[in-house]
């Protein structure tokens, strides 16, 4: 069994003891995290249906903002963390960050959806209607085009060095080009209501405080799954090593 | 001047390889054609609704030409087996890049310079010198993410499939202003920003990126 694999020059028990090795101390920091985004999740739930006001003009249907912004959020951050995990996969060679950025890229075609899935629903009834084509919608879309297609390439191309290669430089192109995307959709056409968190007097601080809370939890939620993923990742990779062994 | 000198020879390669079998010129002016051809079809275009639709239309027929032609590039290589040898010559990847790039646009620039007139023509609207700076700037930085993503997409089994889901989304800004642009020319709008110049700098940014990123994407 002296089969040296020609991309990183370890024979495959190496790489097997290898990957074993990397047996991380992770499960209390994913307890902790799974802990805290559980009850976190609790308090907002409570705090969007309960605490916070009734919209004077959009109603209850307000309520979905809650959850749209924070998840709007995760997906475009998961982006962020795709192309950062894929500088570091170019910079170091290590595939521990091409884990990070399948992890990180799944996770955000997930959240991706669901804003396209919440921002319909509230544009449907604040708007009337379930699509516009306004710069944040079209680049969410944009966006999630990019990830899927960023999954199609990654699943084409297998878990190879040349794939993990190819999608840090799809994710590179990808984050930036999508403020440009902004940008140009922005100068097409616009009507998206403006944020207007931040500015004073602009929305109430119980409003303030349940999007804050909110976006807290799903952003530690978030970091929980990505944990959940990446060993999934890591498991992978390892069983389809200890299969090529086998063979 | 020995990387222009490289990027020269690989280009000069690839014009002679295309002036033999003539397949992608010809596959790529077809489909251009066509694609107008159906437009008209799909559209029914009268004199009032022209000007809205028609930039689209020529935008369409060029996107969709210049990624059949794309696809190609490296595609062919690979087929050939030629990839390996002009990876093994001491040549900098960008210079691989740079040829390719200039091969890509002198193919998508010949088929447009067939269509424009035909579709003058066919949808009878004026062609105004103006367009030439549109159009090259449009094609450029629509080649520009197009050849990288070719030598990405070659390197699997559905390369037809993963080009244009790759390279589409990508181009959204491209292809929103050369279509605005082009519009723009053909019934002058008050308050439009200057697409011609957020082309140029969209051509600069996309350049620079896939000039830089294209080493990781080649390498075997």
């Amino acid at each position: 069994m002296a089969l040296v694999n020609q991309e990183t020059g370890l024979t495959q028990q190496e790489a097997v003891a290898k990957a074993r090795r990397r047996e991380p101390g992770l499960p209390v920091a994913s307890l902790v995290l799974g802990a805290l985004s559980l009850t976190g999740m609790m308090i907002s739930i409570w705090m969007i249906f309960l605490y916070a006001p009734t919209d004077a003009i959009e109603g209850q249907p307000q309520r979905i903002f809650y959850f749209h912004v924070p998840i709007a959020w995760i997906a475009m951050l998961a982006f962020v963390v795709v192309a950062l995990a894929g500088i570091g996969y170019l910079w170091k060679k290590d595939e521990r960050w091409d884990w990070a950025a399948r992890a990180a890229a799944e996770l955000g075609a997930v959240f991706a959806t669901l804003t396209l899935i919440t921002g319909s629903i509230w544009g449907r009834t604040t708007w009337g209607t379930w699509w516009t084509w306004d710069a944040r919608l079209t680049t969410t879309l944009i966006l999630w085009f990019i990830y899927i297609g960023y999954l199609m390439l990654r699943s084409y191309m297998g878990r190879t060095h040349a794939s993990a290669r190819a999608g840090a430089v799809l994710a590179i192109i990808g984050v930036i080009d999508i403020p440009i995307i902004y940008e140009s959709v922005n100068w097409w056409r616009t009507l998206h209501p403006q944020a207007e968190v931040g500015t004073p007097g602009a929305l109430p601080p119980s409003v303030v405080l349940t999007l804050m809370v909110s976006l807290t939890t799903f952003t530690l939620f978030y970091s929980f799954l990505m944990i959940q993923l990446y060993q999934l990742q890591r498991m992978q990779a390892v069983a389809q090593r200890l299969r090529a062994s086998m063979e | 001047m020995i990387f222009l000198k490289q990027v020269l020879t690989i280009l000069w390669k690839d014009i002679r390889c295309e002036l033999r079998s003539k397949q992608t010129w010809t596959g790529m002016g077809l489909f251009a054609l066509l694609v107008l051809v159906i437009f008209n079809f799909a559209f029914d275009l009268r004199v009032d609704n022209k000007a809205a639709i028609a930039p689209g239309v020529l935008w369409v027929a060029f996107v969709f030409a210049s990624l059949l032609g794309l696809g190609r590039t490296i595609a062919a290589e690979r087929e050939k087996g030629s990839l390996d040898r002009l990876l093994l010559c001491p040549v900098d990847r960008k210079a691989i890049y740079l040829a390719k790039l200039l091969g890509n646009l002198l193919f998508i620039g010949v088929v447009e310079i067939v269509a424009l007139p035909i579709f003058a023509a066919l949808f009878d609207v004026p062609l105004f010198g103006a367009l030439l700076p549109i159009v090259l700037f449009g094609t450029v930085g629509i080649a520009a993410v197009g050849t990288l993503f070719s030598a990405m997409a070659a390197a699997t089994q559905a390369r037809e499939l993963l080009l244009p889901v790759l390279v589409f989304p990508l181009i959204v800004p491209v292809v929103i202003s050369a279509v605005r642009a082009t519009g723009t020319l053909m019934v002058p709008a008050a308050n439009e920003p200057p697409w011609l110049g957020l082309m140029a700098a969209f051509d600069i940014i996309f350049l620079s990126a896939s000039m830089l990123t294209f080493e990781y994407v080649i390498e075997e």
